[in-house]
């Protein structure tokens, strides 16, 4: 029986198409039910492949639509297909998204351009879905540049701001860097396997030279880097938080920055036959994890703590999928959705009862005015700070005990790097909650739209480890790991570590407030180097971005092509004299009689011809 | 009458008659031109429902003897190659007439002339299957060329007008020497006849011969690309150029110089263009870095635009010049595409000039808030530029890419760079125009779309995005043209010399 998946895309790129056509002279109620209609729609029709499609382990769904691109034996098709690990992706990604889009109706209530941030929503959960259904590369590639599009539209959503405009560009280039390496291992991937489709090249993957499936893993790796946000491509993300929050929670936390570990994770059967890839990913996500912690550590506004924690999380995705734990990176990238959505969404109802600040030092005493928020969010850190039994102990877990089996060292620092999460998401807590007001005017509760899709996340920020054993789901694709150490002490310590990292935040900005900044002063220099993200946006402009401006400027514009190829071309026009003396008679003659003897001497010519050829007798 | 001169013959009888219009009757002439030019549009659509696919040779066949001594025919045919080149002519020359509705007011009987005879001149490029033929319609597509420029141009359009046609004459003649030698060895003209005398030995050329009817061909064709280093005169040529002009000249005109090294220089010197694929190669390379770097730091939008072109031409002689299947599917893609993207480009930056009488980019900004269609319409043409997929140029730069990436996969890894900075060099130059706080200027001098300017631009976005997303409309002509010309250019190799090897690449492990 037909799905139809390509309803499940279409749905919102419906809703993109009407509300960006006519959605300026629409009202709010209509773009509102489009828009967010669409989404939930798209919501129900997943619900209804995943009750319909039967047993996907042993057959996934797989659609043919039409021949996209065919040149020689080369041909990719536009196919959608779902497996197991694709409904847990469309149930994220159309669930969240219903969320974040009723969220968005109240948070985006009084913005100009409304209609605009609708149709751009939608047309990402368009990309979005595409991403998550393409059964090929190249169809992958579709969403992927897709989503990267619409981040950048949504980033720079508010124009008439330059920091909003060159954050969007920021994402974009960056992330363009990125699809330089995923174009690469598209390349060869045609070049070794003849086709881009999944099923063929996991399927052949086994039997090719380690050396090549490395070079694609790599590759592949790049583009990962680059759309998850991790090191060295990490720097748009933070940058990215110029655009709404609905924004920053539905793609920069919930769905299009985790579509690296997706790949990486679809990508298994390249990934796990290439070893010195898989260790390149863990040492990156781990890496990523701990550095971008430490700068989450002594950030200010509430949202690039977030964003750095996000950076951080998705760390903790490619270390899991590093060490072999597919299953355990997407039931991470799973819980993240919800915790860090909520706490993205909560940050914005802060924000919108603080009348749109975002230092987190203006804030405070907000528990009283806002509770609802207060305690949503009080769940969400619960749940990101590994505390037990909650969403993302559960997943948290499984990545920390399949990095012990792996390399204890590998446990170890993500064990630290939790401690120090828990300690600046509760941070940020407490300085927004806790204490007295500090800000201006006078703070207030969201409206029912917002809290609704906050209450919810909260419950699945909870709940969602329990309710969704991601790796018991994926067993039949990839196999459950065997803990390497003592699991109960693995677990006790990451949990003791997280609580820790609580209760220094409340020693810290509850009880003894003047800490921190003595803490600051006494760490100088090193806090300076946080404070200011270790200064790696000012190096990369320093050592990349204005070398390659300056140069082109100087040395290939004025310097090759004005300088050197126009001085030759201009000499030999000038030194030789015959030609020179023919440009002036052509130049001081009337260019009007010129231009009189050849559409004469055009004419005469298409008489000729005409005569010649007894077209014209 | 046969279809194809017919479409050849219409906008040069529409020229004609223009010329007999009264020079006061402005109107009268826009309207007549216009109408030629629709007329030439639907008739060339014929073309495209008659053309029969599977069939290997020529269609829509003209051969009749026009000189008799020497031997000249007016032969002309179309394959896969030339059909949607020859649409992109007369698909894009209705526009070019509408963009000037308003823009020119001076000698107006004549700038509507000239687009009909330029016109004419690309058809029959795309068409000539006779060298003399060819050379004629060549040189007839320079000369409107070369007076839009220099009469409707800009400030510096003397200048740009004759840096044009000195360069392109430098190339022309060389050329012309080509085709007399190729006449003299093989007594005729007939383009047909010369192929098969190489195929079946009857000419035969020494190695140093080849090479240097190669380099003639070759250099009149890189000229018109431009390929680096002979592209200065495109920038200049672009800024100085009236808006129809820019669209003609990059979205068609530089297309002969691509169009001629696939349809000319592969098969007939096949074993010389495998020999030189490696500097020019490097050559195009250096076009698609450079002309990136360059467009980057323009502060003029048409100079940027002009030398994006350079970077994306690039693509297609790298395309052309890897000798597969795939490069040259998508080096012939390319070339559509960027007809139809970056002449979307020229008819934009050509609305906003008559708004605000400016093309440097600091005298913009914040004209999204003033003119959101605009912007929007922008910002589709600025994506389909820079190779988004589902709009047309990501699949003719896909297909490039993988098709260098089979003969050499160092030439993509240095070419995909221009992927990168197509993306800084568009969206910089986007945010400084659109973007940010509206100026008093812009605000008061430029409006959004009006429906003669809606015309112009909705087929463009149509093409767009069909091109992106439903490939199999275009390509399968396409495909059959180029495996016949690749199979050309293998085939006379072994006779002659060894086939350069290729690396790794193009063992396909399928």
């Amino acid at each position: 029986m037909p799905q139809n998946l390509w309803i499940i895309p279409a749905l919102p790129f419906i809703g993109f198409l009407i509300n960006g056509i006519f959605g300026r002279k629409l009202p709010k109620a209509v773009i509102n039910a489009i828009a967010v209609g669409s989404v939930v729609l798209s919501f129900a029709w997943v619900v209804k492949v995943f009750m319909t499609a039967g047993n996907l382990a042993a057959t996934p769904v797989t659609e043919h639509y039409f021949t996209w691109i065919k040149s020689g034996e080369f041909q990719v098709g536009w196919d959608f297909t779902v497996d197991k690990l694709t409904m847990i992706m469309l149930f994220i990604v159309t669930g969240i998204g219903s969320l974040i889009h009723i969220y968005a109706m109240g948070y985006m209530a009084h913005e100009e351009g409304y209609y605009r941030f609708f149709a751009y929503l939608n047309l990402f959960m368009f990309f979005m879905l595409n991403l998550v259904l393409a059964a090929n590369y190249l169809i992958l590639f579709v969403g992927w540049e897709g989503v990267g599009l619409c981040s950048y539209l949504l980033i720079g959503f508010y124009f008439v701001k330059k920091s909003a405009t060159t954050a969007g560009n920021k994402a974009f280039i960056v992330n363009r860097i990125g699809d330089f390496g995923f174009s690469l291992a598209m390349f060869l991937i045609v070049i070794n396997f003849g086709t881009l489709n999944f099923t063929q090249v996991f399927s052949a993957a086994p039997g090719k030279p380690t050396e090549t499936l490395t070079a694609i893993a790599l590759l592949l790796l790049v583009g990962a880097c680059g759309k998850s946000a991790q090191i060295p491509l990490y720097v748009w993300l933070p940058d990215a938080m110029e655009g709404p929050t609905p924004v920053s929670a539905l793609i920069h936390a919930a769905t299009m920055v985790t579509a690296g570990v997706y790949m990486c994770t679809r990508s298994a059967a390249i990934f796990t036959h290439a070893p010195a890839a898989m260790e390149t990913v863990a040492l990156i996500g781990l890496a990523t994890a701990v550095f971008a912690a430490t700068i989450g550590l002594a950030q200010n506004d509430i949202k690039k703590v977030f964003a750095y924690s996000t950076v951080s999380q998705l760390g903790y995705m490619f270390l899991g999928v590093g060490v072999g734990a597919f299953s355990a990176g997407i039931w991470h990238l799973m819980t993240h959705a919800f915790f860090k959505a909520l706490l993205f969404l909560g940050a914005g109802s802060v924000i919108h009862a603080c009348h749109g600040e975002q230092d987190m030092r203006h804030m405070g005493g907000l528990k009283k005015y806002a509770p609802w928020t207060c305690i949503t969010l009080a769940c969400a850190s619960l749940a990101i700070s590994g505390f037990p039994f909650t969403s993302g102990y559960f997943s948290k877990d499984a990545i920390l005990g399949a990095a012990y089996a792996h390399a204890p060292w590998m446990y170890w620092v993500g064990v630290i790097t939790a401690g120090m999460t828990a300690f600046y998401v509760w941070r940020a807590f407490w300085m927004t909650f806790w204490g007295d007001y500090k800000g201006h005017g006078h703070p207030h509760e969201s409206p029912p739209s917002m809290l609704a899709p906050l209450v919810v996340l909260a419950i699945l920020s909870i709940g969602g480890g329990f309710l969704f054993n991601v790796p018991e789901i994926l067993k039949d694709m990839f196999p459950l790991a065997e803990g390497g150490g003592d699991e109960f002490t693995l677990t006790a310590i990451s949990v003791a570590f997280g609580l820790a990292g609580i209760a220094l935040s409340y020693y810290m900005y509850v009880m003894n407030k003047e800490l921190p900044g003595r803490i600051a002063t006494s760490l100088g220099g090193i806090y300076t180097m946080v404070y200011n993200k270790y200064f790696v946006d000012e190096i990369y402009d320093a050592t990349i971005v204005n070398p390659i401006i300056g140069g082109s400027r100087d040395v290939l514009w004025h310097g090759a092509d004005q300088g050197l190829i126009d001085g030759i071309v201009n000499g030999v026009g000038s030194q030789s004299k015959g030609i020179g003396e023919w440009l002036r008679l052509l130049q001081s003659g009337s260019i009007r009689s010129y231009a009189t003897w050849i559409v004469l001497g055009s004419v005469a010519l298409l008489l000729a011809m005409g005569l010649a050829s007894g077209v014209v007798r | 009458m046969n279809l194809l001169t017919l479409v050849i013959a219409l906008p040069a009888i529409g020229f004609l008659l223009t010329i007999l219009i009264p020079r006061t009757q402005e109107q009268v002439i826009r309207l007549f031109t216009l109408a030629v030019s629709l007329v030439t549009f639907v008739l060339s659509l014929g073309l495209v429902t008659g053309f029969q696919s599977g069939q290997t040779g020529q269609q829509f066949v003209a051969d009749m003897v026009w000189i008799a001594n020497p031997e000249i025919h007016w032969h002309v045919g179309i394959d896969g190659l030339s059909l949607w080149l020859i649409i992109l002519s007369t698909f894009l020359t209705p526009i070019a007439i509408l963009i000037s509705w308003r823009s020119i007011g001076d000698r107006v009987k004549e700038f509507f002339a000239f687009l009909l005879l330029l016109e004419f001149g690309l058809v029959g490029v795309f068409s000539a299957w006779d060298l003399f033929l060819f050379y004629v319609f060549w040189e007839v597509a320079l000369v409107p060329m070369y007076f839009l420029i220099g009469i409707w141009g800009h400030d510096r359009r003397i200048y740009a007008a004759v840096k044009f046609f000195l360069y392109t004459m430098a190339g022309s003649v060389l050329m012309l020497t080509a085709i007399i030698f190729l006449y003299l060895r093989a007594g005729t003209f007939d383009y047909a006849v010369i192929l098969d005398g190489f195929s079946s030995g009857r000419i035969a050329l020494t190695h140093t011969e080849e090479t240097l009817l190669f380099l003639g061909f070759f250099i009149a064709f890189a000229i018109k690309v431009p390929l680096f280093p002979l592209h200065t005169w495109l920038p200049d040529a672009h800024v100085e150029a009236p808006s129809a002009g820019s669209l003609m000249l990059a979205s068609v005109m530089l297309k002969m110089g691509t169009y001629g090294l696939v349809r000319f220089c592969l098969p007939m010197f096949p074993t010389a263009a495998r020999e030189n694929a490696n500097w020019i190669v490097i050559l195009a390379i250096i076009g698609i870095i450079y002309g990136a770097l360059v467009a980057m730091v323009q502060p003029n939008m048409k100079k940027l635009v002009a030398y994006s072109s350079v970077s994306h031409l690039g693509f297609v002689v790298l395309g052309i010049f890897s000798f597969t299947q795939l490069g040259l599917d998508g080096a012939v893609y390319q070339m559509l595409n960027h007809g139809i993207s970056t002449g979307a480009l020229f008819v934009l930056v050509g609305f906003l000039y008559e708004r605000r009488h400016s093309l440097a980019i600091s005298d913009y900004g914040g004209v999204a808030t003033v003119a959101p269609w605009l912007s929007t319409i922008f910002m589709i043409t600025m994506l389909a530029s820079i190779g988004l997929p589902t709009l047309g140029n990501f699949v003719g730069e896909f297909l490039i890419l993988q098709g260098a990436a089979q003969a050499h996969f160092l030439w993509t890894t240095f070419a995909a760079i221009g992927v990168i900075l197509s993306a800084c060099y568009m969206l910089w130059m986007y945010q400084r125009v659109f973007f940010g706080e509206t100026g008093e200027e812009v605000r008061h001098h430029v409006p959004d779309f009006n429906m003669r300017e809606w015309a112009c631009v909705i087929p463009l976005v149509i093409m767009m995005v069909w091109m992106g997303i439903y490939t199999q409309t275009f390509l399968p002509p396409v495909s059959e043209a180029t495996s016949k010309i690749l199979d050309q250019s293998k085939m006379n190799v072994p006779l002659r010399v060894a086939l350069p090897t290729h690396s790794g690449g193009s063992a396909h492990a399928r």
